[in-house]
């Protein structure tokens, strides 16, 4: 009897004690994945940032070694590259350029998504699966050709210089490829769906009776439009413009394909400074200070994001 | 009641020209028979053929496959993990940085990304290639898949888990017979994205990767910088057509799934 008691007592024991290690194995594989590949390469960042430059294998000054010792490997470090960075006003305008494009072209693209994403919204209901999907599609092909197709529109020859022509809209091809301002296009086109998709999830929300409400007591359309609709798709526009701004901060393939030589944009720098001058430690404090730019738009994103998610529960 | 005004009309029009005239244009100049992108000189398929030459394209395409299969499955199993840690494992010691780590990468610049990673492979002395992409894109991805999972895993019934424990399954038992029945579609669309992700992972790739690994939008990216040709629209044109079948298939077959699914939820209340 005690003995089968003992035997049952043993199984719960195991099995909670199964239970308890796959709980932690389950938490622990992704847990660990993460630390090393996510956070510990930006620790890596952060330190080669406050290294010298050596013309060595790696290129960069001090190289940790236990024997020396923590606080003499902290002794090597130095802000210089961040003075450098502050001193030579390629960066200030690099960051300041890159600011202003991703600002300018996050509200053309706001410009361009919203009245999609409200004609969306208003479409009848069995058409709206389609239009989603429509949306999307662009999303799931790749990137790369999607900025590419502009390149044979843009450029002196092209589509549109063609169209422009042809309909006397301009007497010579204006130049557009290599500006700053096919910059802007692709930024709109690449980034698009990312500005439609919460704004329409936000407005297909919305209860159409409102309007109507704000109609008979003797609002304009255009007035109820700007005071109600406009109001309850704010949570939308907000995440929208953040998934544009934020990317297109950083954006490296669009400068360097469609933009020109006086388009300076940081995450070209970044790429430059590694890839041409091989200069890690300047590279890496170039990606300090940005991700430093980014971390305000980046926590007040996530922040919008659970007000929204408590608004819908 | 919806009205569909003529402005809504309008801009719905102009919209989804935006969207797809660029594309199809890329697409009618891969059938051009002119070297000259722009300039129409008849119907060929010629381009195709010459791309179905190039060793150096299909190499890199090879690549390219090679690395979307393995960061795809190794993302999705890792996802779904982190998807279930984050919404049934409840509060355990640094949480907080957990799901951060979730999040982050998913609004990260690759640039950033891109260069840390690379850091981090020469840190530890890792020889750059097919494992080092693996590896980078396997992290970014599991990120995505976790996100798309965790939005099933959150608004489905847990009293059907906790049935299956209460009728002596074990919890592996309760995940593999009742659990991932149910999450399979949203499992299924987080591998198509990590797929899909780094199919087109130009920055990334090109910090992480070697001399030994070349992937196709690195070989697309280092073509396309001298101009425009009509081999990358044809490539261009067989990529576009083959992620179009792709999602359309995936999308039907997910939501014939989803109909199925709410009958026999619906059959099983009625019969309860």
């Amino acid at each position: 009897m005690g003995r089968h008691r003992l035997a049952v007592l043993d199984g719960h024991w195991r099995r909670l004690v199964g239970e308890l290690m796959r709980r932690f194995l389950l938490i622990a594989i992704p847990y660990i994945w993460l630390l090393a590949l996510f956070l510990v390469p930006f620790v890596i960042v952060l330190k080669i940032s406050l290294s010298d430059a050596a013309i060595a294998r790696p290129p960069y000054f001090p190289q940790f070694d236990w024997a020396e010792g923590i606080r003499a490997f902290i002794a090597e470090l130095d802000f210089e590259n961040f003075l450098w960075l502050v001193e030579d006003d390629l960066y200030w305008k690099a960051y300041l350029s890159s600011l202003r494009i991703a600002l300018t072209s996050t509200a053309l693209t706001l410009i361009v998504g919203y009245p999609i994403a409200y004609g969306m919204a208003r479409a009848p209901e069995e058409w709206r699966p389609t239009l989603m999907m429509l949306v999307i599609l662009p999303f799931w092909t790749s990137f790369l050709i999607r900025v590419y197709a502009w390149k044979g529109i843009l450029s002196n020859e092209g589509f549109l210089n063609q169209f422009l022509l042809w309909s006397g809209l301009a007497s010579e091809p204006l130049q557009i490829l290599n500006t700053t301002t096919a910059v802007y296009i692709g930024i709109v086109y690449t980034y698009l769906p990312f500005m439609i998709l919460p704004i329409y999830a936000a407005l297909e929300r919305m209860d159409d009776s409102l309007i109507e409400a704000a109609e008979d007591l003797g609002c304009s359309r255009l007035s109820a439009f700007w005071l109600v609709t406009i109001p309850l798709s704010k949570g939308g526009i907000i995440a929208g413009c953040f998934l544009v701004f934020i990317p297109a901060m950083g954006e490296f393939v669009i400068p360097s394909l469609l933009g020109g030589s006086d388009t300076l944009m940081i995450g070209k720098v970044l790429w430059e400074e590694f890839f041409s001058n091989r200069d890690w430690p300047v590279a890496s404090a170039v990606a300090v200070i940005l991700l430093l730019i980014l971390v305000v738009p980046i926590v007040l994103f996530q922040r919008n994001q659970q007000k929204e998610q408590e608004s819908e529960e | 009641m919806k009205r569909l005004s003529v402005f809504n009309v309008v801009s719905l029009t102009f919209g989804f020209a935006f969207l797809y005239v660029p594309m199809l244009i890329l697409i009618l100049f891969s059938f051009n028979e002119s070297k000259l992108v722009t300039v129409w000189a008849g119907f060929s398929t010629k381009w195709y053929g010459e791309l179905m030459q190039n060793e150096a394209m299909l190499q890199a395409a090879w690549v390219t496959v090679k690395v979307a299969v393995f960061s795809s499955t190794i993302a999705t199993v890792l996802g779904t993990m982190a998807a279930y840690v984050l919404v049934r494992s409840g509060r355990f010691l640094g949480r907080t940085l957990f799901s951060g780590m979730i999040y982050a990468p998913l609004v990260m610049p690759e640039v950033i990304t891109g260069l840390s990673l690379l850091l981090l492979f020469i840190g530890i002395g890792l020889d750059r290639g097919v494992l080092t992409i693996v590896l980078a894109h396997t992290t970014f991805s599991m990120c995505y898949v976790s996100v798309v999972v965790s939005s099933r895993l959150a608004t489905f019934d847990r009293s059907l888990e906790e049935a299956a424990l209460d009728l002596g399954c074990s919890a592996a038992e309760a995940f593999r017979l009742v659990t991932l029945p149910i999450i399979a579609p949203a499992v299924v669309s987080g591998w198509l994205l990590a797929f899909t992700l780094s199919l087109d992972d130009l920055v990334i790739a090109s910090f992480t990767t070697g001399p030994a690994a070349t992937t196709l939008p690195i070989k697309i990216f280092s073509a396309v910088r001298l101009g425009v040709s009509p081999e990358i629209n044809a490539l261009s044109t067989l990529m576009i057509t083959i992620v179009t079948v792709g999602v359309i298939a995936a999308s039907l077959v997910s939501k014939r799934a989803l109909v199925k699914q709410r009958q026999e939820e619906q059959e099983a209340v009625r019969t309860s």
